[in-house]
This record gives structure tokens, C-alpha cells and sequence, in this order.
């Protein structure tokens, strides 16, 4: 006869509301870890799917994703030219807010490198990948742009012709596919009226050179657009990615690339890595912290629950003592309704979970060994919080079935 | 005394339990010496705070007395504070309880709260089920047996509790005012089961009331007063 399952019976109500309670909790300690899990994936996912075997970055800087970076649109042919280099491809990324429908939308937008990278690697939902090299989108799910809407950004409209999910920018915006140049475009647009001050700025500073008396096609050249002037380089590029050849050494052409003195290089990893020591690092040991408190939270109020629902079988438990049952009897009613408690609150966390987890603006991953590891936390919690009732219950005397 | 009770079935000597000590020092019980034989009912009358409960629980191993000798089927038991014997286990195999309220345990049907004695003893669960059922019957509230203790009467729910001090064949029954919460039909029907129960059984039954209505049914009566036991005149 299993006296815990036969007070549960009885008291089914209670059981249910306190073990929906715990689940609750459980189910914030679970979204916590998922939240953590989520913001890594999130982080890290750029850098996994574009598969590149290495960096190239601004000299001393860590790279783009913890920093400024600015490296010339040339350096992509320079590091073409490195012996074991299968391809080089430019890597511009931004976030932009505009705003849409009265609500700000953010976009994480990242450069493709036409005509060698058109998004093939990005796994579409719908539509296409990139067909041409300029005013062709591909937008994460999230955004809420779907296949064939038109969005102005800067002075030009873009049309979405992909839709992909999962792909979600370090600081948790949804991205946003275009080339290099439209990339470029979206991130330097300016004004109207600021380009035409520039240029009058130009042609001010023109002036007080004597060489324009001499050559006054000069300050005509002044006033054209920037783009059309030789003299101004196009603008940076945030990054270069390299892939190698499959027999190529990594070690060997990072130290060739590593020796030119305007550039750093990294590692796929060696870039990660700087990602979550530097970004993710300090959100990671928020959360981590939260996460533990939390657990100690949840690891309280099951004690307590635990304790009251001691206190109330007190007079059963005295009963039981009075005819003879020994303490492993009791210390397993107790245990087992803590162990019950645990895992029922487990299961609704986890259920409840999976419901509530997707519509969290932010993606929430709960891996298997994350679940594991929060199954194992929920077992210890279960045994220690039942240890004050456990405790109660053995001070019990027998005497109180007569009071 | 019943002629059937040949055997002793407890015996105390001297039983005396003292609470607090100093100028808060209560005696409530004195050199209570006692003998109750198998199949014999006794009565223990008295006041209220007289002592019969603390007798009671000494007897019961459930109150250790300060001082004397508590000795059940001719073992010593308890001498003073001191077990001789791990008295959980003494009473679970040799002692049965009824109190004044049934004491069922709530979250457990009438037979369960039968059964679960027997279990604890290392009955089988299909032994002590059918056994406690057959006890039921013989209480003579077997179609009772899956209701659970709030759903019973008064009388039925003592009858569950008298099942339940039987369930492991005790050879002493102990019950404190098991009537107390009955009408006087009743409280006399339950007064008679002991009886009935003591003799067939073999068992000793001392039950400590108030209702003078049924002393016709005990073999021997005591009286306490001021933590004095004495026989009471018939």
C-alpha cells in the first residue's frame, strides 16, 4: 500500500494547484537556462553558419562582433592572392531601427558577397535566394516581412525574395540578407541635404587651393557624387572571410595573413570564442546567477510546502507510530510525495514550456542536457527540501494520536 | 476475572510517572500495581486527571513511567525510562489501540486503515486485505470497507478503529473512552464488542471510561484517583 499515493488521492486538489505552483517556478528556471542557451545560439550562429576557416579583421581590434571593425574593400583580393586560400568574401554587418506599422523594427542586416555568396547556404523557408546584386532581400521569419514585400530603407525599396528562421542577430534582432553594396548602401545613407552640404564643404575647401585656378575641372569633380569621385575610396568593409583549400594549413596562412600590418586574423573558433568572453559573457553569469537563485528559491518554497504538508498529516503520522510502523515508513511517505512533487512539477515545466517558451520575444532553447541537468537539480531539491519535513515527521510522538 | 484467562497478560509493578520536577513536580501516577489476565475486560474508572491515561500510555509503551515495571505476556518490557525491547515494534505485534475519537487515518478507506496494521506487521498485501475484510464483516461493517473514514458514522468508525487494534492478533487491547463520542445504544454496543472481542480472542482488554451505563460488561473494575489505583467495590 503506498501511503503517499493514497494522501495525494485524498487531498488530489491541494496536490494539484501546489504541484502546478512548483511547475511555474520550475518552468522560470527552465526558461532561464533556455534564455542563456538562446542568446549563445544566437551569438554564435552567425559565425557557424557562414563557415569560415578564418578572419580577417581591423589590426588590434577583435573583430566585428565585439567591436568596431574597418578593413578596405581590396583587402578580399589581397587575401585571395595567399597561397591555401580557396575564396575570400566581404562581410559588412549592421543593426538599423526604422520604424514600420507605428512599431520599431530592427534589423540585423548582413552583406553577401555577390556574386559568390547569393544566401545559397541559408536554409529558406520560402521563396529564393539572391538573383541579382542589388534591391533583393532575404528576411528571418521574425521580422515579419514575407516573401514578395517591398521595405525602403535608405533611399532604395528592397524586395523580399527569401524568407529563412533562425537567424537571429547577437543582440537578438532578426537578420536581414542583401548584398555587400546594398549592405553598404543602407549603412551609409545620408540625407539629401547632408550630401549636398559635403559636397558644398567640398567645393569651399577646393577653392582655397591654388591648383584649382589651374585645373578647374577639379572642383567640378568636387561637386559630383562620391561615389563617382576616384580620389574617395568606397566605403569599409566590417570584416573579411576566408575559406581554404581542403589541404591547406590554417596555422601557415594566418601567420602570412597576420604579418601585414593593417590586419588582425582569427580562427572560426578564436572569433567565437572572443564573442562569448566578450559580449556574452557578462549576460552569461547574470542569467547563471539569476538561475542559481532561482533554483535556491524554488528549492525553499518545495521545503516549506513540504513542511506544511507534514504539519497537516501530523496526527496520521502519530497514528501510524502509535500501531508500530517504523520510520522508514514515514521518511518514505515524506520522500516520496517530495520525489512525486519534483517530478510532476517537472513535467508541467516542461510542457507548459514548450507552449509558452516560443511566443518569448527572444529565442528560448532548452537543450537535452540542459533538461537533464535541471531533472538531476529538481531530484536533489526534492530530497533536500523533504529533509525538514522528514525532520518534523520524526519528532512526532506518538503521544499526539491521543491529543 | 474470566476463567479463560489462565495466562497473564500484563502486570505492572509500581508504576508511578512523575511531570516537571521541583516546585512544578506532578505525580500523576503512584505505585500503580496491576495484573490483567488473557480474555479478561477491565474497566479503569475514575475523574478526569485522576491518572488512567497516563496509566494507560505507560502500559502502551507510548509514555515511559518514571519509575516501575511494565511486563506484557510475562516479558519486562520497560523498566523505569528504560525500553528493554524496541517498543515500536512491541507494539505493532502485540498491542491494540481505541481511543476516544476513531483515530482513522483520514486519507485511507475502512479497510485500508485494517489493513495497512497488518502490513506494517509483514503481512502480505493479499493476506492482510483478505483478513481485514473478514474482520470488518465480523464487526459487522464489512460493506463499508472501501468508504473512507469521513464517510462513516460515528459507530461504524470506532467499529473500523476496534478492527484495526485486532488486525495483528494482540493479546492486550487499550482503549481510552472509546464511547465517549457515541450515544448510549451505541456506546453500549461497543462496550460489549470488547467483550465479545476479549473473549474469543484471548485478549486483555482494559478500557478506561466514563459511562457507568455498561460496567456490567467488564469482568473487573479499577478506580483511580489522584494517580492511585485501586479495585473498584461492584
Amino acid at each position: 500500500m503506498n501511503l503517499a499515493l493514497k494522501d495525494i488521492r485524498y487531498s488530489f486538489g491541494r496536490f494539484a494547484l501546489t504541484t502546478l505552483g512548483v511547475g511555474m517556478l520550475l518552468m522560470v528556471v527552465m526558461g532561464m537556462g533556455g534564455i542563456y542557451r538562446g542568446v549563445i545560439e544566437d551569438a554564435t550562429l552567425l559565425i557557424d553558419r557562414v563557415d569560415a576557416d578564418l578572419w580577417i579583421v581591423q589590426r588590434d581590434t577583435r573583430g566585428p562582433f565585439a567591436e568596431v571593425s574597418r578593413v578596405p574593400p581590396s583587402l578580399v583580393h589581397r587575401a585571395t592572392a595567399v597561397p591555401g586560400v580557396a575564396s575570400a568574401r566581404e562581410f559588412v554587418y549592421h543593426t538599423i531601427q526604422r520604424e514600420r506599422n507605428g512599431k520599431p523594427l530592427r534589423i540585423a542586416v548582413m552583406g553577401l558577397s555577390w556574386p559568390t555568396d547569393k544566401g545559397e547556404w541559408i536554409a529558406l523557408t520560402g521563396g529564393r535566394a539572391l538573383r541579382q546584386n542589388h534591391f533583393e532581400m532575404i528576411a528571418n521569419e521574425s521580422l515579419g516581412l514575407p516573401v514578395g514585400h517591398r521595405i525602403e530603407l535608405g533611399q532604395e525599396t528592397y524586395t523580399v525574395v527569401g524568407t529563412t528562421n533562425n537567424m537571429i542577430g547577437s543582440s537578438g534582432d532578426g537578420m536581414a540578407f542583401v548584398t555587400v553594396r546594398d549592405a553598404q548602401a543602407i549603412q551609409f545613407d545620408v540625407p539629401g541635404e547632408a550630401v549636398r552640404l559635403e559636397r558644398a564643404a567640398r567645393e569651399a575647401r577646393g577653392r582655397r587651393f591654388d591648383l584649382v585656378a589651374q585645373q578647374p575641372m577639379l572642383l567640378t569633380n568636387a561637386q559630383r557624387p562620391g561615389s563617382e569621385l576616384p580620389a574617395v575610396a568606397r566605403p569599409g568593409l566590417s570584416a573579411v572571410m576566408v575559406s581554404l583549400k581542403p589541404d591547406a594549413d590554417a596555422d601557415v596562412v594566418a601567420d602570412i595573413i597576420g604579418g601585414w600590418g593593417d590586419v588582425s586574423v582569427y580562427t572560426s573558433d578564436g572569433q567565437r570564442e572572443l564573442l562569448l568572453k566578450g559580449t556574452v559573457e557578462k549576460i552569461k553569469r547574470q542569467i547563471g546567477l539569476f538561475r542559481v537563485l532561482l533554483t535556491v528559491i524554488a528549492a525553499i518554497i518545495m521545503a516549506l510546502i513540504l513542511y506544511t504538508m507534514t504539519l497537516d498529516k501530523i496526527h496520521s503520522i502519530a497514528l501510524l507510530k502509535l500501531i508500530g510502523a517504523p520510520n522508514t515508513v514515514i521518511l518514505g511517505l515524506i520522500l516520496q510525495q517530495a520525489l512525486l512533487l519534483g517530478a510532476f512539477g517537472f513535467a508541467i515545466a516542461y510542457l507548459v514550456g514548450q507552449k509558452v517558451f516560443p511566443m518569448f520575444p527572444r529565442r528560448v532553447l532548452v537543450t537535452q542536457p540542459d533538461l537533464i541537468q535541471l531533472a538531476a537539480i529538481v531530484l536533489g531539491i526534492s530530497i533536500l527540501s523533504s529533509v525538514l519535513g522528514i525532520w518534523k515527521a520524526l519528532r512526532i510522538s506518538p503521544n499526539e494520536a491521543l491529543s | 476475572m474470566s476463567d479463560a484467562g489462565e495466562t497473564l497478560a500484563i502486570e505492572t509493578d509500581r508504576l508511578t510517572k512523575i511531570y516537571g520536577s521541583g516546585n512544578t513536580e506532578v505525580v500523576a501516577m503512584r505505585d500503580v500495581s496491576m495484573q490483567v489476565h488473557r480474555g479478561e475486560v477491565v474497566a479503569l474508572l475514575g475523574p478526569s486527571g485522576s491518572g488512567k491515561s497516563t496509566f494507560l500510555t505507560a502500559v502502551g509503551l507510548i509514555n515511559p513511567p518514571t519509575s516501575g515495571r511494565v511486563l506484557i505476556g510475562g516479558k519486562l518490557v520497560v523498566e523505569g525510562d528504560v525500553p528493554h525491547t524496541n517498543l515500536r515494534s512491541f507494539r505493532r505485534r502485540h498491542l491494540g489501540f481505541v481511543f476516544q475519537k476513531s483515530n482513522l487515518i483520514p486519507f485511507l478507506s475502512a479497510r485500508e486503515n485494517v489493513q495497512i496494521a497488518m502490513q506494517l506487521n509483514g503481512d502480505t498485501p493479499q493476506s492482510a486485505r483478505r483478513r481485514a475484510q473478514e474482520l470488518l464483516d465480523y464487526l459487522g461493517v464489512g460493506d463499508r470497507g472501501e468508504n473512507l473514514p469521513s464517510m462513516l458514522s460515528g459507530g461504524q468508525q470506532q467499529r473500523v478503529a476496534v478492527a484495526r487494534a485486532l488486525a495483528n492478533h494482540p493479546s492486550v487491547i487499550l482503549a481510552d473512552e472509546p464511547t465517549a463520542a457515541l450515544d448510549s445504544h451505541r456506546g453500549r454496543q461497543v462496550m460489549e464488542l470488547f467483550a465479545k472481542v476479549a473473549h474469543e480472542q484471548q485478549a486483555a482488554v482494559i478500557v478506561v471510561t466514563h459511562d457507568h451505563r455498561s460496567l456490567d460488561v467488564f469482568d473487573t473494575r479499577y478506580e483511580m484517583e489522584d494517580g492511585l489505583m485501586r479495585l473498584a467495590e461492584s
